[in-house]
């Protein structure tokens, strides 16, 4: 982890105690979020969010594959994050160590336990085929609030997936040799089709420091906290999922601020992300 | 194997209408990056390439240093989403090949001897790809390596040349194309490829690796071929460094 100056420290309390912060936002103010959708051809679906400095791109590849004993008719997704070092000074190439698998399974519970993959509709033959669904997360620039910009690139990401069922016939087809049931699948989806969506939660993270909390820290303010809440909120504005981190504490009207902060928020971030979807 | 397509046809013309010695479409931009210190964004053709560079810094860990020079070190990445069939993440030892090559290719242009005991990271993140994504990728870090400010002796530039459809439809021996810079079906099932990367300011070749079959005569016609194609590519690179900076200006 980077050090930070104390002079630094000093700064962003300083300007917190007067209600501001470094780049002039109000507490509850996001940066301002662009979402870009398609860009990777050779993906089944990706898209690459950008939350101010902080970048990120997502990209969904599916194959075939064999399901889990306890799920036998239904899809399967994995997450992977990536802190590639061309990210930030401090990021190093290699198997993901603690960060990269924190990030990669917060996202993936996001997605996976609010059911926004329509996993039930990705069995190919009970017990024999479904579709992998990967989602493969890389932050490409890095100034802060990676949880926020990691998981509304998945979310757009997944919303631009197509399931590849043209290019991936041939095995089908093979596999039909041992489970002739299968052409009954492939009779019903004669075509590239899109992948089933729910909807999905939206997650707004905020952090605190000394009495100040901020919502969509930068990495400046994310270095100086003691405190990090993520929320995620749903389309009725229902709380889906919570998170807290490090090693300092909320008092409840913090936590409930934060909530209200975060719903505001997330319906603002859910409308860029249906017009990134086009929806 | 669709080894009948035919990748050229009589009147020279290749499979996506390029000419022998015309390249596909590049797009260069510099900074792209908030964090690096220089950084670049590259397309050619279907090849989607990011380049970022940090240092001079110290080199970790200690026992990668050299007291009288910095080291390069160069890393190839792919992401899992950049080809047909998933990648496994992480460095395989294709990538490890090329970011060996890579880094002994910039060491040769960048002024290491400036600065001792550091290292000098230039990062290539290849978002997708579709052949020649090393001769993207150095290309790119040339650029993020002059945006970065690092002290050079010139700005290296790669670009590949190869030869396609020496077999006729029988599978017979014919002539052969010696033709720049070769698209995802000339590499699959083409007859040669030779990348390289040259300093364009003395012509000194940094890089060169070569695969497949090729007479005297047409390594000699391939090498003139890939360095005028470095020589066109390495204007791209100057103009993307001047659009960068003379943005820069107009903003003040």
């Amino acid at each position: 982890m980077a050090l930070t100056s104390s002079i630094k420290r000093d700064y962003l309390y300083n300007l917190a105690k007067n209600g501001k912060r470094a780049d002039e936002r109000k507490f509850d103010e996001f940066r301002n979020i662009e979402i870009e959708t398609g860009l990777i051809s050779k993906a089944e679906g990706s898209a690459r969010v950008k939350i101010g400095n902080t970048q990120v791109i997502a990209g969904i590849k599916m194959d075939i594959g064999d399901p889990y004993s306890d799920s036998p008719d239904k899809g399967v997704m994995i997450t992977a994050a990536e802190l590639i070092p061309l990210a930030s000074p401090d990021f190093e190439s290699g198997p993901p160590r603690e960060n990269a698998i924190e990030l990669a399974r917060v996202v993936d519970r996001g997605i996976r336990e609010s059911g926004v993959i329509g996993l039930d509709k990705l069995c190919i033959e009970s017990g024999e085929r479904i579709w992998l669904v990967f989602i493969d997360i890389h932050i490409i620039d890095f100034d802060g609030n990676l949880f926020d910009a990691a998981s509304l690139a998945a979310l757009a990401a997944l919303y631009n997936t197509t399931v590849p069922i043209e290019r991936l016939r041939p095995n089908l087809e093979k596999a039909q040799e041992k489970f002739p049931s299968i052409s009954n699948y492939l009779e019903e989806h004669p075509k590239d089709f899109q992948l089933p969506m729910n909807e999905p939660p939206i997650s707004c993270t905020s952090v605190k420091f000394n009495d100040v909390i901020v919502l969509d820290p930068s990495l400046d303010e994310e270095e100086i906290a003691e405190a990090r809440l993520t929320v995620a909120i749903d389309k009725n504005g229902d709380i889906r999922a919570m998170q807290k981190g490090l090693n300092g504490s909320f008092t409840v009207e913090e936590i409930k601020k934060v909530i209200k902060a975060s719903i505001d928020n997330g319906t603002k971030i859910r409308e860029e992300l249906y017009k990134s979807a086009g929806k | 194997m669709e080894s009948d397509i035919k990748l050229i046809d009589d009147d020279g013309k290749r499979l996506d209408g390029r000419k022998a010695d015309e390249l596909r479409e590049i797009k260069i931009e510099a900074g792209v990056l908030h964090r690096a210190e220089g950084s670049c964004y590259l397309e050619w053709g279907g090849n989607k390439v990011v380049a970022a560079v940090y240092g001079p810094r110290e080199a970790i860990p200690r026992h990668t240093q050299n007291p009288l020079k910095a080291v390069i070190k160069g890393k190839y990445n792919m992401a899992a989403f950049s080809v047909e069939d998933r990648k496994r993440p992480g460095p395989d030892r294709r990538s490890r090949e090329i970011s060996k090559v890579i880094s002994e290719a910039l060491d040769k242009v960048i002024l290491t001897e400036n600065f001792p005991r550091t290292s000098i990271d230039v990062n290539i993140e290849v978002l997708e790809a579709e052949a020649g994504t090393r001769c993207a990728g150095l290309t790119a870090a040339g650029v993020a390596l002059a945006d970065a400010g690092i002290p050079m002796k010139d700005i290296p530039v790669a670009c590949a040349a190869g030869k396609i459809g020496s077999e006729d439809k029988d599978g017979k021996k014919i002539g052969g194309h010696v033709v720049l810079d070769l698209g995802k079906q000339e590499d699959n099932f083409g007859d040669a490829d030779l990348p390289i990367a040259i300093s364009p300011r003395t012509g000194e070749i940094l890089l060169l690796q070569m695969d497949g079959h090729l007479t005297l005569e047409e390594f000699d016609k391939a090498l003139d071929l890939a360095i005028k194609g470095c020589n066109i590519v390495s204007k791209l690179q100057k103009e993307a460094l001047v659009k960068r900076y003379q943005a820069d200006v107009e903003v003040d």
